[in-house]
């Protein structure tokens, strides 16, 4: 028995050395390091690149050719407000309503399964499509030119996934103890919904906005085709104006930046600015996605 | 909504014969027979309104396709399907429209970015989830997220600046002793690719990190009360259990390469050659942006023959590849 | 207690401290667990027999801000020590866990893992080696058919058998079990105890268990924790007839726990 346990002395510390093993660790490491120096320089570019022509003019006043040549983004930044504002006003009370209705009223079946499978398909289809479907659809039936409002419908019906799916997730985190709550003191559906489903719910509405906002600062190639390449600034003189400005053809943040970047040259430099904008733009979002989540989590 | 949820939980509180007598009451779906707040007229009108809601997204999916069909539709029925899908000239102002070049370069395109960008996102995110120290994760993680939610546009203007003279230099390398080459400048398939597949790194390791994450813990100490090490339990208990989420990240990806146009169109080129590493190519998606402005007539019918077929391809991809990860899930 | 070789002592713990953090979770714990016998681990919720028994086979070593002290010796060995393989060891001492966890794999592939995972390749070896796991765990007759099929489809004793079959596979000389049958049904616990009673012929088996009738059932030895203190140990026999520590007797006769 003795001798065995000097053999078993030396037993517990081999070494098994597998080849495959050791390339495995090494293929991750060269990919996450990989990924990690992409991050990190595009961020790093743009930031540098970006500083270049940005200035306090840069982000406050409109581009203009004459009297003098005159580089901003302010006109693109309300060209993308209205974006932004018009788009969520439509979407956002139709989404939530389809939510409501899939997780509320609906039977869970064939009619249930085929809104589903629409969302799914419509959140999967590209920008480009989009693009080509508003171009031909709002100018044939409401027609409108190169406008912000159709670009506007356009964005509205490619974020209505995004919307649905996002307060339904909400939607369905409501207890059922509180609907059966009340239900037992006798609210009729609307009731319920309208004073406890929603306010439950605000969290994730909110959430699906602030994505959407995301969603609709990013989006160019649908923009191309319907809200146009326009940069000036609205001439407002009264309250019409404001209104009148959706009609106008308006290119935003993202689109004014493929135009200076096509363009090449001398516009690059505006092309980098408008890059950070954007991406400090997009920090905020998630940024705020985040502060909502943590800020609800406390209240509940 | 303190009283709501006070009655709540003493009705929770009673004998179960209550719950079954709301249970069933629930089921009988009382619209406007019980007696209570709200009256029978504003309930019907709400649900209504909210069928409607419901129905808008059906109506967008049909008014889609029908617009698709219906502006792709004329210039094929002018070409001929087979000479528009199978030829390989493209060439508008002698209204010559065929456009398999740039269905393979779309194709292969995809495939390329996808053969590149999954790997390397799959392990960026089996290291971020299992390897990494939490220190790392903590400023990793939100940094892949925020490049998850910059505009192509953004990719396109990188591509442009740095990707772009890179692959004009590889581009020289490769071809000096090659005299007959056309030189591209660096805007090519490869530098496209190179793009494609940046851009389809965040949405990879996003949705495989979750995936992963979400295997049970069990399932790791089996395999390491067994003697696996850490790398075996990763390829052989983790990456299996996770590859539902991973398939689903795979179709993300390939959704997005194949119908992205800003992000590589200051890099692809802009001829429809057939898809060689090193030449100017137009994708599906590049072809119909570049030319849309100027184009008229036949020309701009022709474009949206392309949005068509690029249609087609993504609804086919979205319903076949769907059908397969549902029926890996069912059979599960 | 009897008179005892070296050679019938397979495990020796020694003055073991582990702290959880600032949690000190096992206080100086000296026992030895004997070849071939089966050794119950008693005690109320919390008592730290899991965390004792997980420190026999390193799994704790998982948990992050862990610190252990003293000596776990395996045939003289310890396995602490730097150097030590720790893949090795869990090769030579199983765990089956309380909740039944097999890979969403099949059931072959289940057994197979552990072989596979430490370098067996030959298809006839692997054969071999599953079979004689099944029937090890007294389950063959009931999957010699369905090798292939998803093990997630059995119940949940056939599942804990499976478990089982596992960890012998890859041919330990200890088994760890944590509360084996604590998710079970009473048939299927009765027939893990049966399986347990012919596996100490092969292995050394330590248990976890909550439900003393199952310790006093089927194991040699029993040892009492309280509190993160191993507070007596002796044959299963004496502990539970006439108890020599007074906390023993309070918690046998159910005055607390």
């Amino acid at each position: 028995m003795k001798a065995l346990q000097t053999n078993n002395a030396s037993n517990l510390k081999i070494k098994q050395h597998r080849f495959v093993e050791i390339l495995l660790k090494i293929f991750i490491w060269v990919c996450a390091l990989l990924t990690v120096s992409f991050v990190v320089g595009i961020i790093i570019y743009i930031l540098v690149k970006g500083i270049e022509g940005m200035s306090w003019n840069f982000i406050s006043t409109p581009a203009a050719a004459y009297p003098v040549e005159n580089y901003g983004i302010l006109g693109n930044i309300v060209n993308t407000l209205y974006l932004i504002v018009i788009t969520l006003v439509i979407a956002t009370p139709i989404g939530v309503g389809a939510a409501i209705y899939l997780t509320e009223y609906a039977k869970q079946g064939r009619l249930t399964k085929i809104i589903e499978f629409t969302t799914e398909t419509l959140s999967g289809i590209p920008s480009i499509i989009y693009g080509l479907f508003g171009s031909v659809f709002f100018y044939s039936v409401f027609k409108l030119n190169y406008s912000i409002l159709a670009g506007s419908l356009t964005l509205a019906i490619m974020i209505l996934p995004i919307i649905i799916r996002t307060t339904q997730e909400s939607i369905k985190t409501v207890p059922i103890m509180y609907r059966e709550g009340a239900m037992g003191l006798g609210a009729t559906r609307w009731y319920m919904i309208r004073t406890v489903i929603l306010p439950c719910s605000i969290e994730g509405i909110l959430t699906s906005v602030i994505l959407s906002i995301g969603r609709i600062v990013g989006e160019s190639a649908a923009l191309i085709f319907t809200a146009g390449l326009a940069y000036n600034l609205p001439n407002i003189t009264g309250i019409g104006d404001i209104f009148k400005k959706a009609m106008d053809q308006g290119a935003s943040l993202t689109v004014q930046l493929y135009q200076y970047a096509a363009r090449g040259g001398e516009e690059m430099k505006y092309a980098f600015s408008t890059a950070l904008v954007l991406v400090i733009v997009v920090l905020i979002i998630n940024v705020l996605t985040k502060i909502i989540a943590r800020g609800f989590k406390k209240v509940k | 909504m303190a009283i709501i949820k006070a009655s709540a939980e003493a009705i929770a509180a009673n004998s179960s014969s209550e719950t079954e007598k709301l249970a069933s009451v629930k089921k009988q779906k009382p619209k406007n027979t019980i007696i209570g707040v709200g009256n029978g007229l504003t309930e019907k009108i709400m649900h209504i309104v909210f069928l409607i809601c419901s129905s808008v997204a059906i109506i967008a999916l049909l008014l889609i396709t029908i617009y698709m069909i219906s502006s792709g539709a004329p210039i094929i029925s002018k070409v001929g399907l087979k000479d528009f899908i199978f030829g390989d000239k493209w060439a508008p102002t002698k209204e010559i429209f065929g456009i398999s070049p740039m269905i393979l370069t779309s194709v292969f395109g995809t495939i390329a970015a996808i053969l590149i960008g999954v790997p390397i996102g799959l392990m960026t995110s089996v290291f971020l989830a299992e390897i990494a120290p939490k220190s790392v994760v903590k400023v990793v993680q939100p940094a892949v997220e925020l490049l998850a939610g910059i505009p192509s546009v953004i990719y396109g203007l990188l591509g442009a600046m740095i990707i772009k003279p890179l692959s004009y230099k590889i581009e020289m390398l490769v071809f000096k002793d090659n005299p007959e080459h056309i030189y591209t400048g660096g805007a090519n398939m490869f530098s496209a690719v190179i793009v494609l597949a940046i851009m389809i790194l965040p949405t990879i390791i996003n949705i495989s990190r979750t995936a992963i994450i979400a295997v049970p813990e069990e399932y790791r100490e089996a395999s390491y009360g067994l003697g696996a090490t850490h790398i075996q339990t990763i390829f052989k208990v983790i990456l299996p259990a996770a590859k539902s989420g991973i398939a689903t990240a795979v179709v993300l990806g390939v959704g997005r390469a194949i119908g992205e146009a800003m992000a590589i169109i200051l890099v692809a080129g802009n001829m429809a050659n057939m898809p060689e590493a090193f030449n100017s190519v137009k994708f599906l998606t590049t072809g119909v942006v570049q030319e849309f402005a100027y184009s008229s007539g036949v020309h701009r019918e022709a474009l949206f023959g392309i949005g068509l077929v690029l249609f087609v391809f993504i609804m086919i991809i979205n319903i076949v590849l769907n059908l397969i990860l549902k029926g890996k899930a069912k059979a599960k | 207690m009897a008179e005892l070789n070296n050679s019938d002592i397979k495990i020796v713990t020694k003055d073991v401290n582990l702290f959880y953090g600032d949690n000190h979770a096992l206080k100086d714990v000296t026992l030895d667990i004997l070849s071939n016998k089966i050794t119950a681990f008693i005690g109320p919720s919390g008592c730290g027999k899991s965390t004792y028994l997980k420190t026999l086979n390193r799994m704790n070593d998982i948990v992050p801000n862990v610190k252990i002290s003293g000596k776990v010796l395996l045939d003289g060995e310890d396995i602490y020590e730097n150097g030590v393989n720790v893949t090795y060891l869990r090769k030579k001492i199983g765990m089956v866990f309380q909740k039944p966890n097999p890979f969403p794999m099949s059931i072959y592939d289940n057994v197979a893992y552990g072989p596979r995972v430490h370098g067996i390749k030959s298809k006839a070896r692997l054969d071999e080696i599953v079979e004689n796991s099944l029937k090890g765990a007294a389950i063959w007759e009931e999957t010699k058919d369905r090798l292939k099929q998803n093990a997630l489809g059995l119940s949940g004793g056939q599942q804990q058998r499976l478990c089982i079959a596992r960890a012998i596979a890859v041919e330990p000389e200890v088994i760890l079990m944590d509360e084996p049958t604590s998710a079970l049904d009473p048939i299927s616990t009765l027939k893990i105890e049966e399986l347990m009673s012919q596996l100490k012929e092969k292995y050394t088996v330590a248990i976890v268990t909550h439900n003393m009738q199952q310790a006093a059932r089927i194991s040699d030895y029993t040892a009492f924790f309280l509190v993160g203190e191993m507070i007596e140990y002796g044959e299963t026999q004496q502990i539970f007839s006439r108890p020599k520590n007074k906390k023993t007797e309070e918690y046998i006769t159910g005055r607390f726990g």
